[in-house]
């Protein structure tokens, strides 16, 4: 079925094993079996009454995982229906104004659907079949991983329930009538903060409710094990593919690898087949609001602090008592008061860096990279590219940067034009 | 300080397990009342803690609330979202629970998410909820695979570690949570979410009869037990039936008005009755 494609998962995956399986610190970046990162991040902190579907949910990837015929099937609808491997694309105007490393795009924009999110809805859909389970819940914050799974459940026949923030629905529109072309219900959620975290309650909620007959794909490298390992699994396919191509290209590894940081899932997914290139930076960019010394913001790794949220043990914008404050963000896709706990991991670790940029910084950049490069960036993605405005300019025209474009700003615009006065 | 210990452990093992022989020697079952720690009002909870357990309630349930609760329904989260508006944290409901320990003796279990104990500190909040007087606690997403630091905490001043097993939960989990539960075992009669029923599932006999086999420890059933008529089929098989959307309800729609007490002691009788209809 699918025809061997350099650095296809199955290959890279083999790979690192043999990396993860051997030195002194063999398994640094492998969960424990109770879904640990770095013995203190994940784990699963639910209601009873699900924890036998994660333990199903567990050993069914395990087996997935494991399978060749499986790997040959993602690889097929990656190749064939998203559209991958997307490219790697020198960002050569980009480059010459900011006058330091070289840019590289990480093309995921192009992914079918319009972002990365689709590598993981897909990967998850596959499992869902394999699994038995017809009905089909997610929650969305942007509406892109909305999106994302109303598309795979197109495609695969399944009924799909989206459970979206009811402010969410209202500056997302465009995704709202894409998941409903698609078929899908979109059940907009007006309880708390009405944004995605409300919707992650809600879609929690009704898994607990229907947990006999329904998966519930999960959108970002956050919730309880497996999902941020499973997550990142799906996604690393954007490192692996990110990885081959700038050695393809430059003979080199990159010097820094910048990605978006809301739940975390793009991120993981470039930074994952880079953790054991020790000379690599990477450097997670998370929304810094009207600015984190304001309290608006959604920064959890830069201001949060240790916590449980929807699931697993990470850091958590939460106050003295341990509620969950009130988090902002210009973009949906990174206004959550989470962040998935390898981040957390990683963060501890000092294998990555998390810095952050402002609703202002983004908008910047949003309009920036449209007319430097000709991309239309998600205000999401925008929020890495303000970073690298900083990070290029320091570094020296021999080095490289990767950043993770994840998402087109498409759904973006109305937005964006009410905000700049362009209507 | 190990005298103390040795008192709050005292305590757990008289309130709630004397609670349970006592009502296994008169047959009866427990009635088991939640209420939302600061809802309606901050002031009234104490005396309404004490106004059920005068008018028939075994165990009380004190739910410290929480801002993003996963396994409740509409009643309990806002109620939840009024309690947190109105002020109340960890140590408004800390203060509560001594208030209550004024007016009775009625065993106080706590229910609320991990994190809020977590942030606590799992020592400090064992230590300061046993010395004010509550009894348990139910954290509702901690499964024993992850409640190792909490029960070293909770053993350790006299706190029950009450966990819950769910339909969904396999003979092994059975076992496992049986062994690691302290006080009494809460089974949910049904896979969701707190909040009221007009039936309660057929299959919930099953499960019960499949804890009993794995277990001698005392068995409360709830979400979606709200009528008397609930009440007499739980305790068919169980030990106890807990109360707990209807009553917040009940409190939030006749809040302020005349005659309510009467009308919560009859409510109260109501189920109480019910757990002595063998």
């Amino acid at each position: 079925m699918a025809t061997k494609m350099a650095g296809s998962t199955a290959e890279i995956a083999a790979h690192e094993i043999v990396k993860t399986n051997s030195g002194k610190d063999a398994n640094k970046y492998v969960a424990d079996a109770q879904g640990r990162f770095g013995g203190e991040f994940g784990g699963r902190f639910v209601p009873e009454t699900i924890i036998p579907a994660l333990d199903e949910l567990t050993a069914a990837y395990e087996l997935a995982r494991a399978d060749p015929a499986f790997q040959a099937e993602f690889d097929y609808y990656a190749k064939n229906y998203v559209g991958r491997p997307t490219p790697l694309f020198f960002a050569e105007k980009m480059t010459r104004e900011l006058g330091g490393a070289k840019i590289y795009l990480k093309r995921e924009d192009l992914a079918h659907t319009g972002a990365h999110k689709i590598n993981n809805a897909l990967g998850q859909i596959l499992l869902a079949k394999r699994m038995n389970k017809p009905r089909i819940i997610a929650e969305t914050g942007a509406g892109q991983h909305g999106v994302a799974t109303a598309t795979a459940c197109a495609l695969f026949g399944y009924e799909c329930i989206v459970y979206m923030g009811e402010e969410d629905v209202k500056r997302q529109s465009l995704n709202v009538v894409r998941m409903k072309l698609l078929g899908a219900t979109v059940r907009p959620v007006s309880s708390g903060t009405k944004t995605l975290k409300d919707a992650l309650n809600e879609a929690m909620r009704d898994w607990v409710t229907n947990v006999a007959d329904t998966h519930y794909i999960i959108g970002t490298v956050a919730g309880p094990h497996p999902y941020p390992t499973m997550v990142r699994d799906f996604q690393r396919v954007i490192g692996i593919e990110a990885r081959q191509q700038h050695l393809e290209e430059t003979g080199g590894l990159p010097d820094a690898v910048v990605a978006c940081v809301g739940g975390g899932s793009n991120a993981m997914g470039i930074f994952y087949p880079f953790v054991h290139d020790e000379t690599v930076k990477l450097i997670g960019v998370e929304a810094a609001g009207d600015g984190v010394e304001t309290g608006r913001h959604s920064a959890t790794l830069t201001m949060g602090s240790k916590g449980v949220l929807h699931g697993s043990a990470s850091y958590v914008i939460q106050d003295d008592y341990g509620q969950v404050l009130a988090t902002h963000s210009i973009s949906a896709g990174l206004d959550y008061p989470g962040v998935g706990p390898e981040h957390a991991h990683f963060k501890e670790s000092g294998r990555a860096e998390y810095v952050s940029i402002t609703d202002n910084e983004a908008l910047d950049a949003f309009q920036w990279t449209a007319r430097s490069e000709g991309i239309i960036p998600a205000l999401e993605t925008s929020h890495a590219f303000a970073y690298i405005r900083k990070l290029a300019p320091t570094m020296s025209p021999e080095q490289t940067i990767i950043v993770c474009l994840s998402g087109r700003g498409d759904k973006d615009v109305d937005a964006v034009a009410a905000r700049l006065g362009l209507l | 300080m190990r005298s103390l210990r040795g008192w709050g452990f005292f305590n757990m093992q008289h309130r709630l397990d004397s609670t349970f022989a006592r009502l296994k020697a008169a047959q009866e079952g427990a009635l088991v009342t939640f209420i939302t720690a600061g809802d309606p009002s901050i002031e009234g909870t104490p005396a309404l803690a004490a106004a059920l357990a005068a008018a028939g309630a075994d165990i009380v349930e004190l739910g410290i609330p929480y801002s993003d609760p996963l396994a409740d329904g509409p009643s309990i989260q806002m109620s939840s979202q009024r309690a947190l508006e109105a002020g109340v944290t960890p140590d408004t409901v800390l203060q509560m629970v001594r208030d209550i320990r004024t007016h009775t003796e009625v065993p106080i279990v706590l229910m609320t998410s991990y994190n809020l104990a977590l942030k606590y500190g799992l020592e400090r909040f064992a230590h300061l909820f046993a010395e004010a007087g509550a009894d348990g606690a139910i954290l509702t997403d901690l499964p024993p695979e992850e409640a190792a630091p909490w029960k070293t905490a909770a053993e350790k001043h006299g706190i029950a570690t009450i966990f819950l097993i769910a339909p969904t939960s396999t003979p092994e989990r059975i076992a496992l949570i049986a062994k690691n539960t302290t006080g009494f075992i809460y089974c949910v009669s049904r896979t969701g979410v707190t909040g009221t029923r007009t039936e309660l599932p057929p299959e919930l006999q099953a499960l019960l009869s499949r804890i009993r086999s794995a277990s001698d420890k005392p068995i409360c059933v709830g979400f979606g037990v709200s009528q008397p008529s609930h009440v007499t089929q739980v305790i068919k098989n169980a030990d106890g039936a807990v109360i707990g959307s209807a009553l917040v309800d009940f409190l939030h729609e006749t809040d302020g008005q005349p005659g309510r007490r009467e009308k919560l002691d009859a409510l109260v009788h109501s189920w109480k009755a019910a757990t002595r209809e063998t």
